[in-house]
């Protein structure tokens, strides 16, 4: 799944803070500002004073003179970045994923959210409304890579959601400050009459590198997406691990028991704060001769069980060579899911607890012998007999249809018929007797044919009808007649046995 | 002069002392499940078919291991009743789900370990016969030592899962630690004069070996969702369901 951000400038982000304060002030020319060298410069300014000229960085008596209604604020240094935190914080709402671009913008890891909104317009549709209703003048834009949103949401023009892949078609109209370049770089593209991407996109790497330095080239790879850039979100995800490191390198299965143990109990505590159970664990071991060894479990259901877990390891341990001995372990569930304390409760009651403990010995024999030796089977709408029954695919999956008592079914079935030579009397008779594996049968009783057409539109061939034979000793076969009676010669097989 | 009734009542009770000095126990609260066994039921002890224990089958042709698990899927079906769960584990299957339905088991209740290894299979088996939640262990295997049926017997001490264990083939009929030996084999089945077809299943049932009873052989057919023992009249009328009409 490609990665998608969203990037959110705020073009006005302290003076709509104070005026979400202050409503009294919206609409009027108002500036924040700092003392700086002896002199009140400009930090921010409002829509109202931009629009009489009053710009950031200018100092505040020149503004007073352009305009005397000025109104002039103090502007609190940490402000901006204090904002932006309570903001993000805000947007883990859309996202887990929440970076903040200072001065004046967030980044939004958006990846698999959007649907969730019902489609990559109506969240970003959704981000706008609730910022604006907030007071916020916002622009954003969602792409590919974090460069490219950053750079639609500050100078595009056209639309704000680029589909995946158009990166560089977004980015040769606009203006080269849109990379997010330093001042330096513009000032010399600028001088080169090089106004926009379009016009050094596609000349030679080594040319603009000498002249440019690195920093254009790689910033333009993130914004194409050929260079990952990382992100730092506020809330960073912490991956489900423990680390155990040990005094003395530890060489003993009593050791790595004891360490197991303890870093389960680790686990599981967290697990049950954050009301998550783990399907898949594993766990490290760093030898002393920098060797990492490593054995991992699997559950059929999450659990948060430090027994059931500890038992699970324990047919492992032997599969780790401690050699020189273990110095550090590391304990990691890379699978988790949500288990909440009710349905651990649920599990736990009366007739749910046997489940449970059931899938805890299936888990434990899958990890000893693997999950494909594990089969449980569910009635499936085919006469075919080898199609009758279907794999289920989990403990708890339902049988739709019910298992049929009216037809007559051997308790042993053959994997594949086997060929035999029989003596029949009349077409569409039983056999009076068979030959199977050099033994010759006699048939005292007989029912059938129970007929069963090849279901054509699965598999092409001919039908086969069932007979249950009795033979003088009392055993009983299913033998069928692959095929009418009058093709020539019609093959018998053998199919299963009655009980 | 002492009636015949109080002289019964005195000799069962000297039994069930006797049981108690042999080392059978029941547990207190334990249920008591009907197999409707019939006469085969005289032979254990107490006079109700060991639950909680370890019975060995043992065939030697196909066409008796069919037989044998045919019976041992009568004797689950009352065992797992309505909502039991079997684990069934094997080294080499061939059983088929949809024909447990007769023997009155949703096949969807059992879960199957299919196995190469005899080693893993014998592994498998000691788990589950230690896992209480499960109603029974089938375990189709052909060798078993005298020691693994030993760990096999002390695992359902605990647990007081049944287990049974289906040899197939083995190469010698070697003693074992189980409650009972078992030899299923198929009989004629019987229908009704001049009419065509196959009646319903019907096996001879040897009791070989019980620990505290009485070994002995019986005929008994499968109809009606029980077992019904025939004797040289016919089916006998003594069973605990009556045979339903058809």
């Amino acid at each position: 799944m490609p990665k998608r951000f969203v990037a959110i400038w705020f073009r006005h982000l302290t003076t709509d803070r104070m005026v979400r304060r202050r409503p009294e002030l919206k609409g009027t020319a108002f500036v924040l500002a700092a003392t700086e060298r002896g002199r009140m410069v400009i930090k921010a300014s409002s829509i109202a004073a931009q629009a009489q000229g009053i710009h950031v960085d200018m100092v505040v008596a020149d503004c007073r003179a352009i305009m005397p209604t000025l109104q002039v604020f103090d502007d609190k240094p940490g402000q901006a970045e204090k904002l932006l935190n309570a903001l993000a914080e805000w947007c883990l709402r859309y996202t887990p994923v929440v970076a903040i671009d200072l001065p004046d913008g967030l980044i939004l890891d958006v990846s698999g959210c959007a649907h969730l909104w019902g489609g990559e317009q109506a969240y970003l549709k959704d981000i706008l409304i609730k910022l604006n209703n907030y007071g916020y003048n916002i622009r954003a834009a969602m792409a590919d890579t974090v460069g490219t949103a950053w750079a639609i949401s500050r100078y595009g023009q056209i639309k704000p959601i680029i589909e995946s892949g158009g990166q560089v078609e977004a980015l040769l109209p606009l203006p080269a400050a849109a990379l997010r370049l330093e001042a330096g770089i513009l000032a010399k593209l600028d001088k080169l009459g090089l106004y926009q991407v379009r016009s050094f996109i596609k000349m030679p790497r080594t040319a603009l590198r000498r002249r440019f330095g690195q920093e254009l080239l790689s910033r333009l790879d993130q914004a194409l997406g050929q260079e990952i850039e990382a992100l730092q979100p506020i809330r960073p995800i912490e991956p489900y691990q423990e680390r155990l490191p040990c005094m003395d390198p530890i060489r003993t299965a009593t050791g790595i028991e004891i360490a197991i143990r303890k870093l389960l109990e680790k686990l599981c505590e967290r697990l049950t704060k954050e009301s998550k159970g783990l399907r898949t664990c594993v766990l490290k071991a760093y030898r002393v001769d920098n060797n990492i060894q490593q054995i991992d479990i699997g559950t059929n259901r999450a659990s948060r069980n430090v027994e059931h877990l500890f038992k699970l390891f324990e047919i492992k341990i032997v599969r780790i060579e401690p050699d020189l001995g273990i110095e550090l372990f590391i304990l990691e569930a890379p699978i988790v899911e949500e288990l909440t304390s009710a349905q651990d409760a649920l599990w736990n009651s009366a007739g749910k607890h046997n489940d449970m403990r059931i899938a805890e010995l299936l888990d434990s024999i899958a990890g000893k012998v693997g999950i494909a030796a594990i089969h449980r089977y569910l009635p499936d709408e085919h006469y075919w007999p080898e199609r009758s029954v279907k794999l289920a695919s989990s403990l708890e999956e339902k049988a739709i249809t019910n298992w049929r008592e009216d037809i007559p079914r051997p308790v042993h079935l053959l994997s594949k018929p086997e060929a035999i030579e029989v003596t029949v009397p009349i077409p569409d008779y039983p056999p009076m007797l068979f030959r199977y594996k050099g033994k010759l049968y006699n048939v005292s009783k007989a029912d059938g044919p129970e007929r069963i057409e090849q279901e054509w539109w699965i598999e092409k061939g001919l039908y086969r009808d069932y007979y249950c034979v009795e033979d003088e000793h009392g055993a009983r076969y299913w033998l069928f007649r692959l095929g009418h009676y009058d093709s020539g010669e019609p093959k018998w097989f053998i199919h299963g046995f009655f009980a | 002069m002492v009636s015949a009734a109080v002289k019964d009542d005195i000799i069962q009770q000297l039994k069930k002392e006797l049981l108690s000095l042999q080392g059978y126990k029941r547990a207190a609260g334990e249920q008591v499940i009907s197999f409707g066994l019939g006469p085969i039921e005289k032979a254990f002890p107490d006079r109700t078919f060991p639950v909680g224990a370890v019975h060995e089958f043992i065939s030697n042709a196909t066409e008796d291991a069919a037989a044998t698990n045919g019976f041992i899927a009568g004797l689950l079906g009352k065992l797992m009743r309505q909502t039991g769960v079997c684990l069934w584990v094997s080294t080499k299957r061939s059983l088929f789900p949809p024909a447990l339905k007769l023997f009155g088991i949703t096949a969807e209740r059992i879960i199957f370990i299919d196995l190469s290894r005899p080693k893993e299979a014998l592994w498998t088996v000691e788990e589950a016969l230690k896992c209480e939640a499960l109603a029974a262990v089938v375990a189709e295997i052909s060798e078993l030592s005298f020691t693994e049926s030993r760990r096999l017997q002390l695992a359902v001490e605990q647990s007081k899962v049944t287990g049974f264990i289906h040899r197939y083939n083995p190469r010698t009929e070697n003693t074992v630690a189980c409650i009972t030996r078992w030899k299923i084999k198929p009989i004629a089945s019987a229908i009704e004069e001049g009419m065509p077809g196959i009646g319903f299943p019907r096996w001879n049932v040897q009791l070989l070996k019980v620990r505290n009873g009485k070994p002995g052989a019986w005929q008994v057919e499968w109809s009606a969702g029980g077992f019904q023992h025939i004797t040289s009249q016919g089916l006998s009328i003594s069973t605990s369901e009556k045979r339903k009409a058809g």
